[in-house]
C-alpha cells in the first residue's frame, strides 16, 4: 500500500518539465519554453514577441519538451507532451504548421534545408513531415507525418542533423546513438544505418555536432547519465575521447562508489568545436570544455561555479555574440498547485575561457546589462526580480531530477522486489 | 579398456550429461519491452568471446551466423557440423531456455570432442541490443524461426520482424547476407513477407536458389518448434531474403 502511494507521488513529479532555451543562429531572437508556454524575445528590435497561431489557442496545452531553430534561423519548432509539433516562421512568428503525433514528443529538429521537420515520439519512432514553401498565408492544420526510422521501443532523447546534412543522429535511453543516412527519397524512410556510437554506460541525454573547418570533417559530442561527455567520429562510430566530467567537476570522488551519477543534461558547442558548454544535473554552474582538433580529444577548460544556487536546466551558446545563455527553472505540478519558474543568466566573452588572448574576461552579466535588459527578463522570466525564490528553485531542480531519472534511468530491482512486481502485474490485477 | 567400451561409456555419459528439458520449464513468452536486468555488453568490442568459443581463441574469427530467439537450440546444433569453421551465436530472452541451451552445448562438446565448438548462446533481448553484439556488416546469416506471433494489433510492435528492426538487421548483415524466417502462423508469415518485401535493403531469393541452399531445408525441421508443427501436420510459411546494397 505504502509503495503504491509512493509511485503515485513520483508520477506527479514526473510531470516536472525543465525550462528550455534556444537562440537564433544569428542572435536575432531568443526563445524560452516553460511549461506549455513559448516565450520569444526579439533581440534586434528589443521587444517581446507575441506568437500568432490561428489553429488553436493556446498553442500548446501541455509541457513543451523540445524547441529548436532551423539552421538558417527562418524557422522555429516546438513540441511536447500535448502531442503537437508546431513550426513557426521567425519573421512574423506565425505558426505555419501543426503536426499531430500519436504519442508524446521528446525531440524535434528541422532539416538543414528547412524543408522538413522531424520529431521523435515516446515509442522511439522518428517522424518526418514536409514543410510547404508557399507558406505565405497558407496554414496547414492537422497533417500527419510519416515514420522515418525507429529505435526499438526506447525513448529518444535527442535528434540532430549533421552539419553536412548527410546524416541524422538519434540518441536514446538504451545507451545508444544511431547515425542514419538521411535519405533523398523520403517516403521510403531512412533505412541505411551508417553507424552506432556505443560506449556510454547510461542513458544518452544530449547531442551536439561540431564541424572542423581545417579537417573538413564533422564530429559528434554526446552527454549522458554516466556523467561523461564523449567525442565520436560518427561516420565510423568510433569513440575518440571520453571526458569524465563528473569526476573532474569534483562531483564524483574516484574512491567512492556513487549509485546515481550526476547526469550530463545539456550540451551546446560553438560550430567549430572550440568551446563546448555542458550542464550537469545539480551542479551550481556550467562546465566549459575544449575540443582539441589535432589530437581528437576533449578536456575541461574551466569549471564555472555560480552563486545564488544557479543550477541551469538548459543552455545555449551564441557564437556571433560570443555569449552563453543559461536558464534555470521548471514547471512543477505539486500538491500546492502548479508553479512556473525561470531564471536567466548570461555570460559574455565566453571564448576567453578557452583562449589565452588578451581581452575582456568572461563576466556573468548583471540583469541590466543583458541584451534587451529588463524588458527581456520581463518577457522570458515573467518578472524582473526573482529574489527570495531560492527554495522554490531548489524544489524545482529536485523535481526535474526525479522526473528525468524516472523517465530515462534503468530501474534496478532486487530479486525479491522483481518477483513482487511480477506478481502484481497489471494484467493479473483484474483476475483477483 | 577396449575401444568399444570407451564408446559405450561415452554414450552413457552423453545421455547422463545432456540437460533434460523438464528441469528447464519456462514461460512461453517474455516481454521484450521491459528493461533488462541482465548484463549487456556496452559495445561489440566489450564482449569476451573466448569463453564462448574456447577452441577458436586464436583464430580471429568473428561470429557470422545469429539465431535470434534460438529457443532450445535445435537449429544451432544442426548447423554446427555443416559449417564447422563458422562461429554462430544463439540469442534467447528467456533465462531458463538460454540456460538449457548452454548446458546442452557443453554436454555435446564434452561427449563429442572437437565438435560443437563453434556454437554458443547468450541471454539477451536482441530487439534492443543487437548492435551491442555485432558490428556493421558482420553477419552472413540471420535466423528467425517460429517467432512469437503477437496476434493483437496493439502488440504488433513487439514482433521481431518489423520495418524499423529490419533497418538494424540490415546494418549487422553484410551485403549478400541472408535472413531466414519461418512460422506456422499464416498471418505472421504474411506480415514478415510484407515487411521484407517492402524494405528497400532486402531482395527476394528465387526458389531455385533456395532449393540448393543446404540451410533452407533445416528451417522447418531442425528446431523443436518446427518438429512440433510437423508432428501436428501444420503448415509452415517461410520468407527468405537477401541483404542488398544501399542505393540512393
Amino acid at each position: 500500500m505504502e509503495e503504491e502511494i509512493l509511485t503515485e507521488e513520483t508520477r506527479r513529479e514526473a510531470d516536472a518539465a525543465p525550462a528550455l532555451i534556444s537562440i537564433h543562429p544569428l542572435q536575432k531572437s531568443i526563445a524560452l519554453a516553460l511549461g506549455s508556454e513559448v516565450r520569444i524575445f526579439d533581440l534586434e528590435k528589443e521587444n517581446a514577441v507575441t506568437l500568432t497561431d490561428e489553429a488553436c489557442s493556446p498553442s500548446h496545452s501541455d509541457a513543451i519538451r523540445a524547441i529548436c531553430f532551423g539552421a538558417n534561423g527562418s524557422l522555429f519548432a516546438s513540441a511536447g507532451d500535448d502531442k503537437l509539433v508546431k513550426v513557426w516562421r521567425t519573421d512574423t512568428w506565425h505558426c505555419i504548421k501543426t503536426v499531430h503525433s500519436d504519442k508524446r514528443v521528446s525531440a524535434v529538429a528541422i532539416s538543414l534545408d528547412g524543408l522538413f521537420v522531424t520529431f521523435a515520439d515516446k515509442f522511439g519512432i522518428v517522424w518526418i513531415e514536409r514543410l510547404e514553401e508557399d507558406g505565405q498565408g497558407q496554414i496547414s492544420v492537422g497533417t500527419k507525418a510519416v515514420p522515418l526510422l525507429g529505435h526499438y521501443c526506447s525513448i529518444i532523447t535527442s535528434l540532430k542533423f549533421s552539419p553536412d546534412g548527410r546524416f541524422i543522429a538519434t540518441a536514446d535511453r538504451d545507451f545508444k546513438i544511431r547515425i542514419t543516412v538521411f535519405p533523398k527519397c523520403l517516403p521510403k524512410g531512412a533505412h541505411e544505418i551508417q553507424s552506432f556510437c556505443l560506449g556510454h554506460t547510461d542513458f544518452v541525454s544530449c547531442l551536439a555536432f561540431i564541424h572542423l573547418p581545417d579537417f573538413r570533417q564533422s564530429l559528434l559530442l554526446s552527454g549522458s547519465g554516466d556523467a561523461t561527455v564523449r567525442l565520436w567520429d560518427h561516420v565510423s562510430g568510433c569513440l575518440l575521447d571520453t571526458c569524465d566530467i563528473g569526476k573532474q567537476a569534483g562531483l564524483l570522488k574516484s574512491n567512492e562508489i556513487i549509485k546515481d551519477f550526476p547526469a550530463v543534461t545539456d550540451i551546446n558547442a560553438f560550430p567549430d568545436g572550440s568551446l563546448v558548454a555542458v550542464v550537469i544535473q545539480g551542479f551550481h554552474g556550467v562546465v566549459i570544455l575544449k575540443c582539441d582538433v589535432s589530437s581528437r580529444s576533449i578536456f575541461v577548460a574551466k569549471i564555472v561555479s555560480m552563486e545564488e544556487n544557479f543550477t541551469p536546466t538548459s543552455l545555449v551558446l551564441s557564437s556571433s555574440a560570443n555569449m552563453l545563455w543559461m536558464v534555470m527553472g521548471a514547471t512543477n505540478v505539486s500538491k500546492s498547485g502548479s508553479s512556473e519558474l525561470a531564471r536567466l543568466l548570461v555570460i559574455s566573452n565566453v571564448d576567453k575561457y578557452v583562449s589565452n588572448e588578451q581581452g575582456d574576461c568572461p563576466v556573468i552579466l548583471e540583469d541590466k546589462n543583458i541584451p534587451g535588459g529588463e524588458k527581456l527578463l520581463l518577457k522570458l522570466q515573467g518578472s524582473v526580480h526573482l529574489a527570495k525564490q531560492d527554495a522554490a528553485f531548489t524544489a524545482a531542480a529536485a523535481a526535474v531530477k526525479v522526473a528525468m531519472q524516472n523517465l530515462l534511468a534503468k530501474k534496478q530491482y532486487s530479486v525479491e522486489k522483481r518477483d513482487l512486481r511480477k506478481r502484481n502485474r497489471n494484467d493479473r490485477k483484474f483476475k483477483k | 579398456m577396449s575401444k568399444n567400451d570407451n564408446k559405450i561409456t561415452e554414450g552413457k555419459r552423453q545421455s547422463a550429461c545432456l540437460p533434460r528439458k523438464r528441469f528447464y520449464r519456462a514461460r512461453a513468452h517474455s516481454n521484450p519491452l521491459s528493461d533488462s536486468h541482465f548484463p549487456i555488453p556496452f559495445s561489440p568490442a566489450d564482449t569476451d568471446y573466448s569463453q564462448h568459443y574456447p577452441n577458436f581463441v586464436h583464430s580471429n574469427l568473428k561470429i557470422q551466423f545469429a539465431d535470434i530467439g534460438c529457443g532450445f537450440g535445435g537449429l544451432l546444433i544442426k548447423l554446427s557440423p555443416l559449417f564447422p569453421n563458422t562461429l554462430m551465436l544463439g540469442m534467447e530472452l528467456r533465462d531458463k531456455v538460454s540456460e538449457y541451451v548452454k548446458e546442452r552445448i557443453l554436454a555435446l562438446r564434452s561427449s563429442n570432442l572437437g565438435q560443437y565448438e563453434n556454437i554458443s548462446v547468450v541471454r539477451t533481448n536482441s530487439m534492443k541490443y543487437l548492435p551491442n553484439y555485432f558490428g556493421k556488416a558482420q553477419l552472413s546469416k540471420m535466423f528467425f524461426l517460429f517467432p512469437d506471433p503477437h496476434f493483437k494489433e496493439k502488440n504488433h510492435r513487439r514482433r521481431v520482424i518489423s520495418i524499423p528492426l529490419l533497418d538494424e538487421y540490415a546494418y549487422v548483415l553484410d551485403v549478400g547476407g541472408i535472413i531466414y524466417t519461418i512460422t506456422d502462423v499464416e498471418e505472421l508469415g504474411d506480415w514478415m513477407k510484407h515487411c521484407l518485401e517492402t524494405h528497400p535493403l532486402f531482395a527476394t531469393i528465387t526458389d531455385e536458389e533456395l532449393s540448393v541452399d543446404p540451410v533452407f531445408e533445416l528451417l522447418a525441421c531442425a528446431t523443436e518448434e518446427g518438429q512440433k508443427v510437423a508432428r501436428n501436420g501444420g503448415q509452415t510459411f517461410h520468407a527468405v531474403y537477401r541483404r542488398i546494397a544501399f542505393v540512393e
